[in-house]
């Protein structure tokens, strides 16, 4: 057979989860990770990341709104998908994906932006013109009050959301740490660290891609990077990393030693299939590299120039490494037989419905929906019919 | 009260909430298969539509309810516990108007070799032979009768 | 909160509506087969395969199983030595076309082991998807609602065995039914049917005088991956330690 190397059950030599499912838990932990570092803020009390909230709110968004996307590409009937919202199967984790991400798209990520923005909405839905205003309009949810009290109760409120938020983000992305970790029927991923892994790995995944973010839409902009705040951000990015690091080698570390009946197959497979993506990428490229960057940046006392050049690499390198940690997962779990017997081949197609042009189209399109929240909501102050709009 | 008036847009949002919470209660009425739930978490009209699917390989009983002649040959043999379809095929069309399908008699230069060409990986006990050396490339049906195949049994033509 | 009238009379109504058709989603009645007479599972006896492939045949033929996915398979093993966790084994198109000939005494021994579903009382498969489409039915059999799948292919993830795959043109999951169709008309299933040798054999568990149910309570039968703790119904007679 094409593709195969020893033997494999007759009905495991093609793969059932493409790189769209690899996508999709990348797309989340984005979210998730764009979260707290937006919850650093509003929680925790780190003034010095407040530039970056508002845009790590819509980060979230336009990413969280894409991320079914490749779920529904991929189903094989996905107009049943509301079958998960009518009979959804409580012994299931992936069950729990139609509630938590309803949950956390509308409990959470829409109510805090509309607290957050509501003053500005409804003096744009006052002050625009055009067709846009009805959107403001209909956002405003036909109440005008911004009086004091008012906004005084939506911060109040607005701070026991990004409270509930944090663990909501965790259970977004967690679960699908758990969607994997419980197969017991697959010993590359029947593990209880998981869930735990796929959440800090989400974490740094979403700070990075933030603060990334920040730096090149505020070039764009022709203003002025506030160095405080991307020092702060890339300081909390070293450190998630570094227990995301210590997590993944725990992992690591514990499959050498205890070598049980899936080890050597497992092994094999990373030193010769996974070899590139698992070695090269994910943990040299993906992880060593970065941390290197960031741990200079940490300790030595560089001019502003460098740490920006060196916190775009790492933040890079940190995304391409979390994406490759997703591929390994996905890709490398099917890679190997079950029976311990033998190994096949991932063939990603380029324009299948789940080839590696959707995937492309899929990544980027977060960053359009992104542009367009930007101009609905814009995060920074703009000067609009000689007044300036928005706030903070 | 002027905390109800502060709040009012809050109070929106979560009517919008509970509306679409109702909209929902009310489509999965509808939506929701009326045999769900019966036996466990599953559609439980699955089990009959399973049950209909039709039946391909009428099984031995079928077959000798009419042909008891051959079973009476192949009761007394080697082939007594292999069934007819097993050979055969499938013919559930046969046993239901055997007019409307003639049953093909299979090919015994081909049929008989599946099972029964020698290899190390077969069972020792299993009668098996090496097709070339045992006739030369005569067919099998030359000197076994399938039903029964022991040669003194009638086999020898 | 105070409701005013006027909020009171559009609310009720809308609630009443809303429960009736909550209600609606009642089961009907059950249809006549007696599941709960029955808990069936197979036996497979190993020194008995000669690897034929007439059960891979007749089943893809019942059951209209695909080109390239199977319901049911065979594989031949190879130990050639005391090492059991390094055997040789092959499955050409699941053994449908049985196997090569072997003609060299070579050491070690070979045999042929029969794959299926192995209906799992605490099925892994049933445990992990999403939406109810996949089940054990009362009777004991792992069956697939093919009208109400998603086809997220989760199930096939959890299977330990390798024994589902998404149907390429109904783009559902599929696998071994136990033959569902047969053997609530009391039939045998299409592989036990057509095995020449008897080295298949159903077997209901909840029958007294089933000899094969006897069989298993005389003589020593092993399931594939005990440790997985699946409750497979699948016995083995005769399996090597090598099997995976």
């Amino acid at each position: 057979m094409n593709g195969v190397e020893g033997f494999m059950y007759p009905n495991e030599v093609g793969l059932q989860w493409s790189v769209l499912i690899v996508l999709y838990p990348f797309i989340t932990g984005l979210v998730a990770g764009a979260f707290i570092l937006a919850s650093l803020e509003r929680v925790f009390r780190v003034e010095a990341v407040k530039p970056t909230y508002r845009l790590a709110l819509l980060t979230a968004l336009s990413f969280l709104l894409v991320a079914p996307l490749p779920l529904q590409l991929h189903l094989g009937h996905p107009e049943r998908s509301p079958e998960m919202y009518f009979t959804p199967h409580s012994t299931s984790a992936m069950a729990m994906f139609g509630y938590v991400y309803l949950w956390y798209l509308m409990a959470v990520l829409v109510l805090e932006i509309w607290l957050d923005y509501r003053r500005d909405i409804v003096l744009l839905s006052q002050t625009t013109k055009g067709p846009v205003r009805w959107i403001y309009r209909l956002m405003t949810l036909g109440s005008s009050n911004i009086s004091e009290r008012s906004l005084h109760i939506d911060e109040r409120v607005g701070w026991v959301v990004t409270l509930i938020g944090i663990p909501s983000a965790f259970l977004l992305h967690g679960y699908v740490g758990f969607i994997f970790g419980s197969i017991k029927a697959n010993p590359w991923w029947s593990s209880p660290l998981m869930p735990v892994v796929f959440i800090f790995s989400a974490m740094v995944s979403g700070v990075a891609g933030v603060m990334l973010l920040y730096m090149a839409i505020t070039k764009i902009r022709k203003q002025l990077i506030d160095m405080h705040c991307v020092d702060t951000i890339a300081m909390y990015l070293f450190y998630i990393f570094i227990i995301d690091f210590s997590l993944e080698m725990l992992d690591l570390i514990h499959r050498v030693y205890e070598a049980d009946e899936s080890f050597r197959s497992l092994n094999f497979m990373v030193h010769t299939k996974l070899y590139f993506s698992h070695i090269v990428v994910q943990i040299f490229l993906g992880t060593v590299t970065p941390l290197i960057l960031l741990f200079v940046t940490q300790v030595v006392k560089l001019p502003e120039i460098v740490r920006k050049r060196m916190y775009v690499t790492a933040g890079c390198l940190a995304l391409v490494g979390i994406f490759a940690m997703r591929w390994n997962v996905v890709i490398g779990g099917q890679l190997f037989s079950k029976s311990f017997l033998g190994y096949t081949t991932y063939k990603m197609d380029l324009v299948t419905r789940e080839g590696s042009l959707v995937a492309v189209a899929l990544s980027l399109l977060p960053l359009l929906f992104l542009w367009a929240l930007v101009k609905l909501l814009p995060p920074w102050p703009t000067e609009r019919n000689g007044q300036a709009v928005t706030g903070d | 009260m002027s905390v109800f008036r502060d709040a009012g847009h809050l109070f929106r949002f979560a009517g919008l909430f509970v509306l679409a919470f109702l909209l929902f209660l009310v489509i999965r009425g509808y939506v929701v298969p009326r045999s769900f739930g019966q036996y466990g978490h599953y559609r439980g009209n699955a089990i009959g539509d399973i049950a209909a699917h039709p039946v391909k390989f009428a099984g031995h009983q079928a077959c000798e309810n009419c042909h008891t002649d051959v079973l009476d040959v192949k009761k007394a043999g080697k082939h007594a516990l292999v069934n007819c379809e097993a050979c055969h095929g499938p013919l559930s069309k046969h046993a239901e108007d055997p007019a409307s399908v003639t049953p093909v008699k299979p090919d015994t230069a081909v049929l008989c070799a599946r099972c029964h060409t020698a290899s190390v990986a077969k069972p020792k006990g299993f009668p098996q032979v090496n097709p070339e050396e045992h006739s030369s490339g005569v067919a099998c049906g030359t000197c076994h009768k399938p039903h029964n195949p022991a040669i003194d049994a009638g086999g020898a033509k | 909160m105070n409701l005013s009238r006027r909020q009171m009379l559009i609310l009720l109504p809308a609630a009443a509506v809303a429960w009736k058709s909550v209600l609606a989603g009642t089961p009907e009645e059950a249809p006549n087969y007696k599941m709960s007479e029955h808990w069936w599972g197979m036996l497979i006896d190993i020194p008995k395969c000669i690897g034929c492939g007439n059960c891979v045949r007749a089943c893809a033929a019942e059951n209209d199983v695909p080109e390239g996915y199977f319901r049911t398979w065979v594989e031949r093993y190879h130990v050639s030595d005391e090492d059991m966790t390094n055997p040789q084994v092959i499955s050409p198109d699941g053994g449908k076309q049985g196997f090569p000939v072997v003609e060299k005494e070579d050491a070690g021994k070979y045999f042929f082991v029969p794959k299926m579903c192995n209906q799992c009382a605490d099925s892994p498969c049933t445990q992990v998807c999403p939406v109810g489409a996949t089940f054990v039915s009362p009777d004991g059999v792992v069956l697939v609602d093919q009208s109400y799948c998603l086809g997220c292919a989760y199930c096939v993830q959890a299977c330990p065995y390798g024994c589902r795959y998404i149907h390429p043109e109904k783009k559902v999951a599929d696998k071994c039914t136990l033959c569902y169709h047969r053997i609530t008309k009391g039939l045998t299933t299409a592989c036990c049917e057509s095995c020449p040798t008897g080295a298949r054999q159903l077997v209901d568990l909840k029958d007294p005088k089933d000899p094969i149910h006897e069989f298993l309570k005389t003589h020593s039968v092993q399931v594939l991956k005990p440790q997985m703790a699946t409750g497979a119904k699948a016995f083995y007679n005769g399996l090597d330690g090598s099997v995976r």
